[in-house]
């Protein structure tokens, strides 16, 4: 037996290249006659185009010049609904929407010339909030401006009012977020009649950019090939965007018979990508005396912008989370997505749950309020047990225990003696601080028969020298998934954890193991790569050249044997939905996920009286995500995450002006630095979980979800003012207490 | 790129990259990033905001941390430049990338060349830094996956290591 290397910290498999920098991402790499791409964008939110015209001081015959005439097939980014063109043709929806591509070798020259071509537009009126969206004064979309509507019901809300000895209401706003990877949005397209399209970007999906690439550009699945190389993070902002520059570097790449690179520069990519879908939540809800929930509604609904994209999904997640952590007798809850003349709101890390979570989590501190009990007691009486049924009436099978979490969080926290000491402390000092928690759930992989549809596929490859290579269409940004996918196929042979190399994802070469999103990656393709490697060794046994117990020495032999005897020796998985899983399509009932990831986190911030800048002093993360199958890379996980979500909190506001981002820079959309981040202590809890290899469960989106809540309820508890939106910057704050100190002026002149 | 000309405004720029003298020929204002990215094929160095906000772009140059896209080429005549390339002698990691690696310094990684550098420039002016002063001295490197903590956690870890350091960090090449 070799040591077991599931459950350790084995090295980053790729981290070798990565501090020594001989790591190649899409801009370190080049071509030969390679052009460069720059695409020509709508100034204006909404209306007709009129004319184009090209400036006269400039050799336009020396540039490759794409409209939506030139492209072969459908003009449009094939992905859920086709709405969305490659390049806009006669109509423009939103500001920064693509209109012409140009490509020339001369990168600055091309700069230039982006500029130098004028278009002409007939305005229409613009819609840019989801009030005025619903309104409908202006239909900018299908025929009511809605691009989806989810309704979850559960019991009969109706007829807990009547009973309630409260009915606690609250509206809660999120806005947009920018993923913020670090390396921007970048493919490379070469196009060779013979050989067909080949695409090289970074990216979470190499599939999706096959599909959309095969639509649009008129060419069938063997003649388009997409290779992911090195991704200089992503976090869902290379999930469905990809499709969109890849179309672009293909067209141009068609028409110039050259390879095409297009990178965007930080300012495009602000301006012209996705974003997290700015949200709004109310609840209407029926308490009991004690705290208890007897039923709500709930209404959620989310900013999709111009066109369709992915918004119907993270709708959906959206909607099945807006529950939370807790158990709903009776419950109403209407999902909506709705359409604004801004670019396309997308992916993000979390995928709608921590927007409808941060509503929930601000919710159950305000109906404590209303009660008069503590966030503890109120999350304590509510907490969905094993047996219960969530909002969907999936039962809970998991041995979670709910309460254990909390009363574990608020012992790492130290919360009951921080909580009584601001409180004393408070009154006399600048720094007014309150602690916060939030407690919720993420479930793993996709929703509801999502899993089932996507059919994924997973190979496992033995080698003539005994080494076994994981081949999967999933792809590695940052988060570890070459790692722990090569821990859990040594794992499953026997074999050290430097035996096993994963393959560089590229659609002629490996199969389609689904996208990289929904937090499925170790869950769901994990457990694939487990069977496919159980069935390598199995083949290997039934040959009868191995032993069912064997060393990594015999396992080289038996491998070496096979493959000089039979040639390439590969075992495939697909993905089976396990029995009696249930999910209704239709009325969105049933089993939403395989499993979920449970956690409570505490937050203690100080907001200071002068600046009345809101920090994070100590941040606690407690989860329960089944077995943790690398502990260095689950908690960098979790960490990110975190200070992701303290961004959204406390420190990244979009600024809209015209639908359009105005503070698209690193120097003026400000992300947590180094020096702004309080120490976040992860920590983990197993409780035990029957899916995904070797139990684990989905990991990389849950911490995304707690922090806004936690701190947002922590500077509530400070200031006792209730705040119910993110992000909440100190302009925010000190408004409130300005509002709240002349409402007591005002008060106290009365008496 | 076309074969230099006399008259197309470029000059001569010769400096020491990772102890290595070079010459090359490049417009006066050309970043020092897109020389060492284009000309001399130093890809470890990236682009994250062209603006001297995110540090991804981090080089030493005589010892002194830069943002290469702020830095005009003919800055950099008759300097020593140090990228991340040069921080490694063969296949032996320095004490920072073996400690990154160990920690989990390092996730999409595109950050951590100049993440590597500035630390490396924080170890070189300050060996036995508190955790304040390594918050402090890598506040200029954004990293949007780690949360920066694992990052933390290497620097001190390759503060403790007592093995012989690289050449950034010998106090001869300090400024």
């Amino acid at each position: 037996m070799t040591e077991q290397i599931v459950g350790t910290s084995a090295p980053r498999k790729e981290g070798r290249d990565k501090v020594t920098g001989a790591a190649r991402y899409i801009d370190d790499i080049s071509m030969p006659g390679m052009l460069y791409g720059a695409t020509v964008r709508s100034r204006i939110p909404r209306g007709t185009i009129n004319s184009i015209s090209y400036d006269p001081r400039f050799e336009w015959g020396e540039f490759t010049t794409v409209t939506a005439h030139d492209i072969p097939g459908k003009n449009c980014i094939a992905l859920i609904l086709d709405d969305q063109p490659c390049l806009a043709e006669s109509k423009v929806n939103h500001p920064e929407e693509p209109i012409l591509l140009l490509a020339h070798e001369d990168p600055y020259l091309l700069r230039a010339a982006v500029d130098a071509v004028a278009i002409e537009y007939d305005s229409l009126p613009p819609v840019f909030c989801m009030e005025k969206s619903e309104s409908r004064s202006q239909v900018i979309w299908g025929t009511d401006n809605v691009f989806k509507k989810f309704l979850i019901e559960k019991g009969d809300v109706d007829e807990v009012w009547a009973s309630a000895e409260y009915i606690v209401e609250g509206e809660y706003t999120t806005g947009a977020q920018e993923q913020l990877y670090i390396e921007n949005n970048g493919v490379i397209a070469s196009f060779d009649a013979a050989q067909g399209l080949t695409l090289w970007g970074s990216l979470q999906c190499p599939y999706y950019v096959h599909k959309a690439l095969m639509a649009l550009c008129n060419l069938s699945a063997e003649k388009v090939r997409v290779v992911q190389v090195e991704t200089g993070g992503a976090f869902g902002g290379k999930e469905e965007y990809p499709s969109m520059i890849a179309g672009h570097a293909s067209l141009l790449a068609m028409k110039s018979g050259r390879p095409v690179k297009m990178v965007y520069d930080r300012i495009e990519d602000m301006a012209a990508t996705t974003k997290r879908h700015p949200s709004r939540t109310r609840h209407r809800t029926a308490v009991n005396k004690n705290g208890e929930i007897l039923g709500g509604e709930i209404d959620f609904t989310i900013d999709g912008g111009a066109y369709a994209t992915l918004s119907s999904v993270v709708l959906s997640r959206g909607t099945i989370h807006a529950g939370g952590a807790y158990h709903w007798p009776n419950v109403r809850i209407r999902g909506k997505a709705v359409a604004t003349n801004t670019p396309p709101h997308g992916a993000f890390r979390g995928f709608g749950a921590p927007q409808s979570l941060f509503a929930m989590e601000r919710h159950m501190d305000r109906i404590a309020q209303v009660v008069g009990i503590s966030p503890i007691e109120v999350r304590r009486r509510n907490f969905l047990k094993p047996g219960q049924t969530t909002t969907t009436e999936q039962v809970i099978r998991e041995e979670i225990d709910l309460e254990k979490l909390l009363d574990r969080a608020l012992e790492l926290s130290d919360y009951t003696a921080k909580k009584a000491k601001f409180t004393f402390e408070n009154p006399a000092s600048a720094l007014q601080r309150g602690m916060g928690i939030a407690a919720f759930l993420h479930g793993s992989g996709f929703t509801g028969s999502g899993e089932r549809y996507l059919a994924s596929v997973v190979g496992v490859e033995g080698c003539a020298d005994g080494t076994v290579r994981v081949l999967v269409s999933s792809t590695e940004f940052g988060q570890g998934t070459n790692t722990v996918l090569c821990q859990i196929a040594a794992e499953a042979l026997n074999l050290p954890y430097e035996s096993v190399s994963i393959a560089q994802p590229d659609t002629d070469q490996v199969p389609n193991s689904g996208p990289t999103v929904a937090s499925r990656t170790v869950m769901v393709v994990g457990n694939l790569v487990r069977s496919a490697a159980s069935g390598l060794k199995q083949t290997l046994i039934a040959s009868g050249i191995l032993h069912s117990s064997h060393s990594p020495e015999e396992f080289r032999l038996a491998c070496g044997r096979h493959v000089s005897g039979h040639g390439v020796l590969r075992s495939f998985a697909r993905y089976e939905a396990p029995e009696g899983v249930f999910w209704d399509d239709e009325k969105y009932r049933g089993e939403a996920y395989a499993s979920f990831a449970w956690a409570v986190y505490v937050a203690e911030v100080a907001v200071d009286r002068t600046s009345y800048s809101a920090t994070v002093q100590d941040f606690v993360a407690l989860q329960e995500v089944g077995r943790v199958l690398n502990p260095v890379l689950a908690q960098g996980q979790i960490i990110g995450g975190v200070a992701q979500g303290i961004g959204f909190a406390l420190y990244e506001k979009v600024v809209w002006k015209n639908g359009r981002m105005q503070n698209g820079q690193m120097t003026n959309y400000i992300m947590p630095t180094s020096a702004d981040l309080p120490p976040i202590r992860v920590f983990f809890e197993e409780m035990g979980n029957v899916h995904g290899a070797y139990g684990a469960k989905g990991i990389g989106e849950l911490p995304m979800d707690g922090p806004a809540p936690a701190i947002v309820n922590a500077i509530t508890d400070a200031l006792s003012i209730a705040f119910d939106s993110v992000p909440l910057l100190p302009e925010d704050i000190f408004e409130a207490v300005s509002k709240t100190s002349s409402r007591e002026l005002l008060g106290a002149g009365k008496r | 790129m076309a074969a230099p000309h006399e008259t197309d405004g470029r000059c001569v720029i010769s400096f020491t990259v990772n102890g290595s003298p070079r010459t090359v020929q490049v417009y006066p204002m050309q970043r020092l990033l897109d020389v060492l990215r284009k000309e001399l094929q130093l890809t470890g160095a990236k682009e994250g905001c062209g603006e001297g906000e995110c540090g991804s772009c981090s080089v030493l140059v005589n010892g002194e941390l830069v943002n290469s896209c702020l830095i005009p080429a003919l800055q950099a005549e008759g300097a020593r430049v140090t990228t991340i390339e040069g921080l490694s002698k063969g296949p032996h990691l320095s004490a920072l990338q073996k400690a990154f690696l160990n920690c989990g310094g390092a996730q999409c990684g595109i950050c951590t060349p100049g993440m590597i550098l500035s630390a490396s420039h924080l170890l070189s002016k300050n060996p036995e830094p508190t955790l304040d002063d390594i918050r402090e001295g890598l506040a200029g490197n954004l990293c949007r996956c780690t949360g920066y903590m694992q990052i933390f956690e290497a620097v001190a870890q390759a503060a403790k290591q007592s093995i012989a350091k690289p050449e950034a960090e010998r106090p001869e090449n300090r400024a």
